[in-house]
């Protein structure tokens, strides 16, 4: 099956699912999913979906073929790979590295030594075939039955990262994978699975980009991280889609006794974002972080937010938003904060901040606090400004132009998140801000 | 040699024209003071000589080194040459000092090493050696911003300096340490110009040549005995 652009239909689902030559529990679960999203009704918040044409997307493709070496793929996908530094942050930076072109993995790597530690890195449907126990995790911190793209998701999903680090494992250098969309009017639905056992560590970065077609594309991947007693997990995204990219996720972790899972997003494209990475905090004294940037640029409408769930007690969260929003476009910040009735001693804190570039910029910060107990400390802050004219006159007044004087406010604006993403990353951020205030100002 | 020449300066802020009409000329590698009663236009001519979009010049010229500076961006006025120590330089959050004068620094055309040796030093001759990788002028106190911008007077090395109330909210060991550091900068070439409404920080750098500007026009100059006199009778005898 080199490419399938017809309609979402059970058959597909069967034979995707019989190319994948997968067991029958897998089959049998995307037709399960595909029931659902059937039933189900698109998100009754958030931004437009209307121009998103669901029977008009291709399913599958796979246009490259997998390669031993990076510098064995096509001509084009490897120039890309290159500007973005991925085969020099492999040899430098990185433990491990996944690239995936639409629907399949074209390129994998993994340190021996973290081989020899029995660390597994592989694509999910890899997985699928060879370990029967992820059936115990696969879609049971996000069910399908969750919302409408997790059911469809389920039905369709293809390509993806499977990760276990064993008990006490430390990955000290970080894991990515690349993701990457090539066909014009293609749906990417790799399925993320992470399992850090008991007192294991990882970080773990995606990087996300598409070349810009006139075709909506649709992005509609799953995260799912279980991070067992003491282990500690941190995912970062980076996305720079392109302006015809929905981009509609589902991410989410369980967080185990003592535990710590941290979520770092940086939102930089895509026409549509609905992106809100969420941790349930099972066990006492688990903790979570959530960090999110997002860029939104003329056009745009990203719909992001973070949520902690706190079901445990002496459980602590802390959600920190940073959107800047030029043009006509929109960005809207969900945070949520759940404490249980048994979650006592819990801490939560969330802290949203705008910075509005254009008259014509929206923002909404919605944040929601509930506690069912009163042992809890909670605390919310959020504010909404704009670039102020004396700081942009004053870096002027010193030789830098203004694109250059938008892009240091910006930046410092940014800092507390951009402190906390692999600087490779701060440094491709900082260009891209730098690039589109060039172009503003121009 | 004349560094800047400010000739017949009308502008506006709002619709109140609070230059009409100024006269100046500032030499290289002299000390200049402009003096003058709150409101009477001393920030006005350093904020539209540096291009602030909210001080409109209606008339008039200013040639740095015989260039035209009112034709420029204010990117392009401090590129030339020009630099202005605000009153009250703003707090800019998440921009370290070291990063924003690294960029300013190459705006000035200096190159990153020349950037790695001078400012270490430069911190340390404005006592800011702590300030290094705080960000830029938040939570400083008023005497601080002042070194702040002393600093980076230090660092560029302009052709002119405009200096607005370098001394206002400094205690007497900063100010000694301003009164040096504008000297070293004048006896380096750079033309300066003091503008105080209070001729206590004059008496630590005595200036050449003294201007007073009254409602909007130069209204009389002269040595440093017109600062002494000023310090005497008040801007009134000027006046008169």
């Amino acid at each position: 099956m080199n490419r399938v652009a017809a309609r979402l239909s059970k058959a597909f689902v069967e034979q995707l699912s019989w190319e994948k030559d997968e067991p029958a529990w897998m089959r049998e679960h995307r037709l399960r999913c595909l029931e659902i999203f059937e039933r189900l009704p698109l998100p009754r918040f958030g931004p437009d979906l209307s121009a998103l044409d669901l029977g008009d997307l291709t399913y599958y493709a796979r246009p490259v073929a997998p390669v031993e070496r990076l510098e064995d793929l096509p001509e084009d996908i490897r120039r890309t790979f290159q500007a973005l530094g991925l085969p020099e942050a492999e040899q430098r930076a990185l433990g491990g590295l996944r690239a995936q072109v639409d629907s399949e993995e074209v390129y994998r790597s993994l340190l021996r030594e973290l081989r020899a530690k029995g660390v597994i890195f592989m694509s999910m449907e890899e997985a699928v075939r060879e370990y029967p126990w992820v059936q115990e995790y696969f879609m049971k911190v996000i069910p399908p039955e969750d919302n409408k793209f997790a059911a469809l998701h389920g039905a369709v999903w293809s390509g993806g990262t499977f990760i276990w680090v064993p008990e006490g494992v430390e990955v000290e250098i970080p894991l990515q994978a690349y993701y990457r969309m090539q066909t014009e009017g293609v749906g990417q639905f790799e399925h993320t699975l992470i399992i850090a056992e008991r007192g294991s560590s990882l970080h773990y970065i995606e990087g996300c980009s598409a070349p810009r077609y006139s075709r909506m594309s649709l992005h509609s991947g799953m995260v799912e991280i279980v991070a067992k007693e003491g282990a500690r997990v941190r995912f970062t995204t980076i996305q720079n889609w392109s302006k015809n990219v929905y981009n509609l996720n589902n991410k989410r972790a369980w967080a185990y006794a003592e535990a710590r899972v941290d979520w770092v997003s940086g939102s930089l494209g895509s026409r549509v974002t609905m992106l809100y990475p969420t941790t349930v905090l099972l066990g006492p004294g688990a903790r979570t972080e959530n960090l999110s940037f997002t860029f939104a640029q003329e056009g745009m409408w990203l719909d992001t937010g973070a949520r902690a769930i706190h079901r445990a007690p002496e459980t602590s969260s802390r959600l920190v938003s940073r959107s800047v929003v030029q043009g006509r476009a929109t960005s809207v910040f969900r945070g949520t904060i759940q404490v249980a009735p048994e979650a006592r001693r819990a801490k939560g804190h969330m802290e949203c901040s705008t910075l509005l570039l254009s008259p014509e910029a929206r923002t909404e910060t919605i944040p929601i606090i509930r506690a069912e107990n009163e042992e809890v400390e909670l605390g919310h802050e959020a504010t909404v400004g704009r670039v102020s004219q004396e700081q942009l006159f004053y870096l002027m007044s010193r030789g830098l132009d203004e694109a250059q004087a938008l892009s240091l406010i910006v930046n410092g604006f940014v800092s507390p998140i951009l402190q906390e993403i692999p600087w490779e990353y701060a440094l491709e951020l900082r260009r891209l801000l730098e690039m589109s205030f060039a172009e503003a100002v121009a | 040699m004349t560094a800047l020449a400010v000739r017949d300066l009308h502008v506006r802020v709002g619709d109140k024209v609070v230059l009409q009409g100024v006269d100046l000329e500032l030499s290289s590698g002299v000390i200049h003071a402009l003096m003058g009663p709150n409101g009477s236009g001393k920030s006005t001519l350093a904020l539209a000589l540096a291009g602030h979009p909210a001080y409109e010049v209606v008339r008039g010229q200013a040639l740095l080194d015989g260039q035209d500076l009112l034709s420029l961006p204010p990117h392009e006025r401090a590129r030339a040459g020009l630099f202005v120590a605000f009153q009250h330089p703003p707090e800019v959050e998440g921009v370290k000092l070291r990063e924003f004068l690294r960029l300013a620094c190459a705006a000035r055309g200096q190159g990153f090493c020349e950037f790695q040796k001078a400012f270490p030093q430069a911190l340390e001759r404005l006592h800011l050696t702590e300030f290094r990788e705080r960000e830029l002028h938040v939570g400083f106190s008023g005497g601080e911003k002042k070194r702040a911008e002393l600093l980076q007077l230090y660092l560029l090395r302009p052709r002119v300096a405009l200096l607005d109330e370098p001394d206002s909210g400094v205690d007497v060991d900063a100010l000694r340490l301003i009164a040096e550091v504008i000297r070293e900068m004048a006896e380096a070439g750079t033309a300066v110009l003091i503008i105080t409404h209070y001729p206590r920080l004059l008496e630590h750098v005595p200036p050449s040549k003294v201007f007073v500007l009254l409602d909007g026009r130069i209204a009389g100059w002269g040595g440093p005995e017109l600062a002494e006199r000023i310090s005497r009778e008040g801007f009134e005898g000027v006046r008169r």
